[in-house]
């Protein structure tokens, strides 16, 4: 294949609320090639969490995906699936870990039996080969005495071990793309650097492709190659690792980055970005950031930008791409609604 | 020695019997179940005379408790105590087996509207919602009455047939409520159907099922015992508790034990059952043992 491994276009997830519909993702395109790692990052409620639902359409029937949306893993759309096939590839082609590892585990069921299961339900394999393979795979997410802890129950285990365990489940079927969803974010710091380097090295020794779904940036500086900046349902920036963290274009990413507190500067207070992200059932005229946006100018509040190339494998949805010198004039516009 | 982290655990029904059997009502009531159960299946072996001879009907007409009729005998000098164990064989028959077909059907019927499209769901929960709505007495005595000679398979199926709507609406808010939790939600991400769901939610909803089948077969001897009291059960000669009542019902005040033998075994099997399921409630949901443990004064 020399596409991609997972191409999103145009993908709009539409939530019809008491209070109007919430049109939750916008119009994305996403790209994740064979064996990369790619970060989705942005705030809370800007609809990264429902575009990871969304590929394998775990959002319906509450939310509506749009008509011209396609999401495709190796050409093939998964939202025209039947649902007997959209089975197989959930699970065996592309693999889910989930923020909560407390409660994603069935409780009342062995963790090993758990794991089993996942193969079960993609190969035709005895009982006992899946346990096998359970346990295996418990070994290698760094379960100390797999073998008998594959007897026990998800209470018994620490939020990283069952987070290890959640690994062990999405990757057992040896997946092309796991996307994880804040995998860390449950767990304490110490854990989260382990089960980062643990992703990583699986990654590495699978061969597959991560989508890592993150608010955290020092989780995307560390971990990914491109990075896909999200905010109030759209795309707003693209770029390689390196580039967004030596020049991020779009207004919102530098103030991600001005918000990550930092040892190598003395700051009494961090930088915060005014305001909060609007809500899905009524994102703001033109481009949905300028309430919030220190440069934003009249184009802004009127004509929504599209993203614009703003270097080598750069993108980002903001006027100031063609108008740069702006930037530097400062913040003569109001930064505040 | 292994030196594991852990202790190899018991299984949640490892113990889930072990809060069971640290409570004494909860154990009476399975003795006495057992006990009951035993005697039922033992009765041909261990009853003194036969149920139905009547060896003297003038001069051992209703007898008072001696020596060889234990519990005395009834109006046509039948041994009491005889008729009795073979009574409960009927009793427990039709209490067992109603409440377990009627639980499995409720529990079909309750996983299907749980899990299936929101027309289904619909479908069947109004169609349970009117069928509560009919007085389940009258429709069996109605369909009893049709019957000279009802045969066991009749009662238990009608019973059952009648009594599976409050467990099917049981199962179906526990499903609902099940499958919105996030290890429901990464069952169906992995690739799993209906089938894998079933087996995920089944262990939670298994405790539903088996207290309120327990409960259920309480209420459902009872019953049984009431239609035959109105003579729409088993006919006579074959004794069961409702018809040794009825039969009891004019000696009440000259032989009292007649009446009062069948019903007192009637009140200590219906008590037993009950005690049981209400254990078995405490047991297999354990929030109910914090509950009680933390406002457990009355």
């Amino acid at each position: 294949m020399s596409g991609p491994l997972l191409e999103i276009r145009d993908l709009r997830i539409t939530f019809h609320t008491a209070e109007g519909s919430a049109r939750a993702v916008d119009g994305v395109d996403l790209d994740v090639r064979v064996g990369e790692t790619v970060g989705l990052v942005g705030e809370s409620g800007c609809g990264k969490s429902v575009m990871a639902l969304a590929v394998l359409r775990l959002v319906e029937p509450d939310g509506i995906v749009g008509s011209g949306s396609s999401v495709r893993l190796e050409g093939r759309d998964l939202l025209a699936l039947p649902a007997k096939e959209l089975r197989a590839v959930r699970g065996n082609h592309i693999a889910i870990v989930f923020q909560e590892p407390a409660s994603a585990l069935n409780p009342v069921l062995t963790i090993g039996d758990q794991i089993a299961e996942a193969v079960t339900t993609h190969e035709k394999v005895s009982r006992r080969e899946a346990w096998e393979r359970a346990v295996e795979m418990l070994a290698l997410v760094g379960i100390p005495d797999a073998a008998e802890r594959a007897h026990g129950y998800p209470h018994q285990l620490s939020g990283g071990m069952r987070q290890r365990v959640l690994i062990a489940m999405a990757l057992v079927c040896r997946p092309r793309l796991l996307i994880a969803d804040e995998p860390t974010t449950a767990l304490d710091v110490t854990i989260q650097a382990e089960i980062l380097v643990l992703l990583a090295e699986l990654q590495r020794r699978l061969g597959m492709a991560v989508l890592l779904i993150t608010h955290n940036l020092g989780i995307v500086a560390e971990a990914t190659q491109r990075v896909y900046v999200m905010y109030a349902g759209q795309l707003v920036e693209e770029a390689p690792n390196v580039a967004l963290f030596a020049h991020p274009v779009h207004p919102y990413t530098e103030g991600l980055l001005a918000a990550v507190p930092r040892l190598d500067r003395k700051r009494d207070r961090l930088a915060q970005i005014p305001g909060q992200v609007p809500p899905a059932t009524a994102w703001p005229p033109g481009c949905r950031f300028h309430p919030r946006c220190p440069y934003a100018w009249d184009r802004c509040r009127t004509e929504m930008p599209p993203l614009l190339e703003a270097g080598p494998e750069q993108k980002a949805r903001c006027w100031l791409v063609q108008e740069p010198e702006r930037r530097h004039q400062g913040t003569e516009g109001d930064g505040s609604p | 020695m292994t030196a594991g982290l852990v202790a190899p655990s018991p299984t949640p029904w490892r113990q889930a019997w072990s809060r069971f059997a640290r409570r004494w009502p909860a154990v009476l009531g399975l003795g006495a179940v057992l006990l009951i159960v035993l005697a039922a299946l033992l009765a041909p072996a261990i009853a003194p005379h036969d149920p139905l001879a009547m060896p003297d009907p003038v001069g051992l007409r209703a007898a008072p408790p001696s020596w060889p009729h234990l519990l005395g005998t009834d109006a046509f000098s039948r041994d009491m105590l005889s008729r009795l164990l073979y009574g409960a064989r009927v009793s427990l028959a039709v209490g067992i087996a109603s409440a377990l077909i009627a639980v499995l059907l409720g529990g079909a019927v309750g996983f299907a509207a749980g899990l299936g499209s929101p027309a289904v769901d619909a479908l069947l929960m109004r169609g349970v919602d009117v069928a509560l709505a009919l007085p389940r007495v009258f429709i069996l005595l109605a369909a009893l009455a049709l019957w000279d000679d009802v045969p066991l398979g009749a009662i238990i199926l009608l019973i059952a047939l009648t009594g599976w709507f409050g467990v099917s609406r049981l199962v179906r808010s526990h499903v609902r409520r099940l499958a919105a939790e996030p290890w429901a939600a990464a069952t169906t991400a992995l690739g799993g159907g209906r089938r894998r769901m079933m087996r995920h939610l089944l262990p939670h909803v298994a405790a539903t099922i088996i207290v309120s089948a327990t409960l259920d077969i309480g209420n459902i001897i009872l019953l049984e015992a009431g239609l035959s009291f109105l003579g729409l059960g088993l006919g006579p000669p074959t004794p069961t508790w409702g018809n040794m009542i009825l039969e009891g019902r004019d000696l009440l005040f000259t032989a009292p034990w007649v009446a009062l033998t069948p019903g007192l075994a009637l009140t200590v099997t219906v008590i037993a059952f009950n005690l049981v399921g209400d254990g078995l409630r405490d047991a297999l949901d354990p929030r109910a043992v914090a509950r009680s443990a933390a406002g457990g004064v009355a």
